[in-house]
């Protein structure tokens, strides 16, 4: 069935864009392919524009503008039931009428599935999340986390090969988020389905997926994996809105060997690894370092590293590790975190310190 | 509670058992509790329990004839009206000893128009009697049986006999028959003549109309409710006050309004016929029938349909639509498995309300209801302001009440009444 015009790709989003009004742009030229089995993650603040993207796959929204193709068809045209993509809503929107096997058997019945094999089915997938002595029960009966993993069930019961989810687990508290997001990956992983699913969280979004792409104004702003994504963001943004961040500003005094020297405002000199287009001689830039890459001990920087110095503000013991507030260059907001080893420096307020790090760990982005 | 039978009751810290001492902090919380709802309790209790409990008693009270007639009531009961005689002497005079007194007191006439209403002629004949027997000596002037015959012939009927005796006991079920269209025969109860028969028919009717008032109604406010529930909430507010509007504005005016429309003369027919639809000496009877008394209580009825759909529909979240779409539902079947199941306790609240307020409706079928459009109320209102025939008014009411509930017990038996939902 995969036409070979769209090479590997399973969803695959060209020239997407999407107005509400017909005044602004909600999605701003999207471009996305994603292969068979994948688990994309769609990442973004609110008003990013990436539930749209997922409604718009999912077929309650239209395209105003380009094409959306699945397994190499396009499906602007094709009402929602006829897409057969499985999806997983936020407040799950379990039938409350219906017990937790109605609910299961209703994506069979409206596929005129006969009595037995719909039982064996439900029975599958109820087994599948561990719900199997509930198909009795309503929703209303059922916990929250509970409620969650009939409402995957039912996403899965009738073998969609995409299933969508959107911010399934925003309404469960932590412990119990952390439990399902493993076993959500898990179960997508073992049953080979590709899935989008949409967070606001990137906790969530970094240990689920596979890929992740992370939206921003309506255009997705980096679609890389996970590691990728934390360790080499290509923009600020990225780089802001993953993880924990570190950032100084300051101009571009030259680019050699492959490093950008960054002269900050207050005068101090850096080596950074020039990431963004925009980071030419001359040009303002914004550099990003992450916390833990941080250094402070002399012995384990490089030979002739370039230092600046660094006057720490609080101290916060944290247990597994340390974080301590930093003014850099005229930054309070400063933040390095060191692991709680029996040999490690508690650094006390008040005293001054010295830092550097390696050249790859600081990153010179868009200004 | 198995815990607690085996190591006997929990007690408070000062030994007292636990329910007691709960009880006791409870009490004054309750008290405060009754305090604050004693006025209404009180105004429920004067103005809806009372009066009710007062109708349910008028419809069987009879206490008038053996009141009125105490003597002639004891003198009557061993006389058997199929033996085909007249009662004897005996009865007669304390007949016209009771009447003596009763013209005295002037309470013959009362009873007179009481019995009137199982016979007619009864009361022009107490009162006729009573002017003469004023002027009699209750030892002189006996024998009494030829005076009575002589005054009116009527006293030598046994149908006006029987009637007094029928109706001598303190209560009766006497009304209730009147109002299933019976009457006490020589044998216990028996049938009206067909040609007095209207009550069975104008209960059937108020049931039949009320349903496809309510059944109207419904259909006309699910998608009127639905488009508010899913327009959003500042329009929804502004064309909440377009179901509101009739409201303000008074029910005679919105009924007499339906008057100018419907009739012959009015303006749909007139715009039927100019539109050649009808022809000018054909033109169509849409009032002072149940046609008309329908439109209009449909239309005045119908805020109270849309108010209780829109408020459960409100609560439809719009996603399960979309679930059920995602999953494979068509539109219809979205619809039909989906959200219509969920909004079933606002048509069951809606249906309610409408169908309880149409059985009882007055106005309306009085204005536009002609003969054939009125309702069993408007014969209600016609015993209690006309004919002043309380008895038979309450009777009717009482059935009525007891029709509502049962309906109510079956709604309740086949769809639940924890179904229904207000919002």
């Amino acid at each position: 069935m995969a036409d070979s015009a769209s090479n590997d790709a399973f969803v695959e989003f060209e020239r997407v864009q999407k107005s509400y009004d017909g005044e602004t742009l909600v999605v701003k030229d999207l471009n996305l392919k994603m292969p068979k089995g994948e688990f994309l993650t769609m990442l973004g603040p609110s008003g990013s524009g990436k539930t749209t993207c997922l409604m718009m796959l999912a077929g309650f929204e239209t395209a105003t503008h380009g094409d959306i193709r699945l397994d190499g068809v396009s499906i602007n045209n094709i009402p929602p039931h006829k897409r057969g993509i499985g999806m997983v809503f936020q407040n799950y929107a379990l039938f409350p009428h219906m017990t937790i096997a109605e609910n299961l058997s209703f994506p069979l019945e409206v596929r005129k599935m006969g009595k037995s094999e719909r039982e064996a089915k439900i029975k599958r997938a109820l087994d599948m999340v561990e719900m199997g002595d509930f198909g009795g029960r309503r929703p209303s009966q059922l916990s929250g986390g509970q409620q969650q993993r009939v409402a995957l069930a039912r996403a899965l019961v009738f073998e969609p090969e995409l299933v969508l989810m959107d911010e399934p687990l925003g309404a469960l508290d932590k412990q119990l988020r952390e439990k399902m997001q493993f076993e959500i990956t898990h179960l997508a992983h073992s049953l080979g389905i590709t899935t989008v699913y949409v967070t606001h969280d990137q906790t969530e979004a970094l240990t689920m997926s596979d890929r992740v792409a992370v939206f921003d104004d309506g255009r997705i702003q980096q679609l890389a994996p996970p590691d990728q994504l934390y360790e080499a963001p290509i923009n600020s943004f990225v780089a802001q809105f993953i993880g924990e961040n570190n950032t100084l500003e300051g101009t571009v005094k030259e680019i050699k060997n492959g490093l950008a020297l960054v002269q900050l405002d207050d005068g101090g000199l850096i080596d950074c690894s020039p990431v963004h287009e925009s980071v030419k001689a001359g040009a303002r830039t914004r550099v990003s370092i992450r916390p833990e890459r941080v250094e402070y001990n002399k012995d384990r920087l490089q030979e002739g590293a370039h230092t600046l110095k660094a006057e720490v503000l609080e101290f916060i013991y944290m247990g597994d590790i340390f974080r301590t507030r930093l003014r850099v260059a005229g930054n309070d907001e400063f933040i390095i975190k060191t692991r709680n080893a029996p040999d490690q420096v508690r650094l006390k307020p008040g005293e001054t310190i010295e830092i550097g790090w390696l050249p790859e760990d600081c990153r010179a982005l868009d200004a | 509670m198995s815990d607690t039978t085996d190591t006997g009751p929990v007690l408070a810290a000062d030994g007292t058992p636990l329910k007691r001492s709960l009880a006791r902090a409870l009490r004054r919380q309750k008290l405060r509790a009754l305090m604050l709802i004693a006025p209404l309790l009180l105004f429920v209790l004067l103005t809806f329990i009372l009066p009710i409990v007062d109708m349910l008693f008028r419809s069987v009270e009879n206490q008038i004839v053996s009141e009125t007639l105490p003597k002639t009531v004891v003198e009557l009961r061993d006389w058997d009206a199929s033996s085909g005689e007249l009662p004897g002497e005996a009865v007669f005079a304390a007949l016209a000893a009771d009447m003596k007194v009763a013209v005295e007191e002037k309470t013959h006439t009362r009873l007179g128009s009481r019995l009137n209403y199982e016979k007619t002629g009864m009361s022009s004949l107490f009162r006729k009697s009573g002017r003469k027997v004023k002027r009699w000596d209750l030892v002189e002037d006996a024998p009494f049986k030829e005076k009575f015959i002589d005054i009116d012939k009527d006293w030598g009927d046994i149908e006006v006999w029987r009637t007094i005796q029928t109706y001598s006991p303190k209560l009766t079920n006497g009304y209730f028959l009147n109002s299933v269209d019976m009457q006490k025969g020589v044998d216990g109860a028996e049938a009206r003549p067909e040609n007095q028969q209207i009550y069975i028919t104008l209960f059937g009717r108020t049931l039949f109309m009320s349903l496809m008032i309510t059944g109207s109604c419904i259909l006309l406010a699910y998608p009127v409710a639905w488009i508010l529930a899913n327009l959003p909430s500042r329009t929804a507010n502004m064309l909440m006050i377009l179901v509101l509007l009739p409201f303000w504005t008074s029910l005679l005016v919105r009924t007499s309004a339906w008057k100018v429309m419907l009739q012959q003369q009015g303006v749909i027919n007139d715009v039927l016929v100019w539109l050649g639809l009808v022809a000018d000496d054909s033109r169509l009877v849409m009032i002072n029938n149940q046609f008309g008394t329908i439109v209009a209580m449909t239309h005045i009825l119908l805020p109270f349909m849309i108010l209780p759909m829109y408020s459960v529909m409100q609560t439809i979240a719009p996603t399960y639509l979309r679930a059920a779409k995602s999953l494979g539902a068509t539109n219809w079947t979205a619809f039909w498995r989906v959200y219509f199941p969920q909004s079933v306790p606002g048509i069951g609240a809606g249906s309610i309300l409408v169908f309880i307020l149409a059985i009882g409706y007055y106005i309306t079928p009085e204005i536009v209801g002609g003969t054939k459009g009125v309702f069993i109320s408007n014969r209600i209102a016609y015993h209690i302001s006309s004919s002043l025939n309380w008895g038979l008014a309450a009777a009717l009411g009482t059935i009525l009440l007891a029709v509502v509930l049962i309906l109510y017990w079956a709604y309740d038996k086949i769809v639940g009444i924890d179904n229904v939902k207000l919002g």
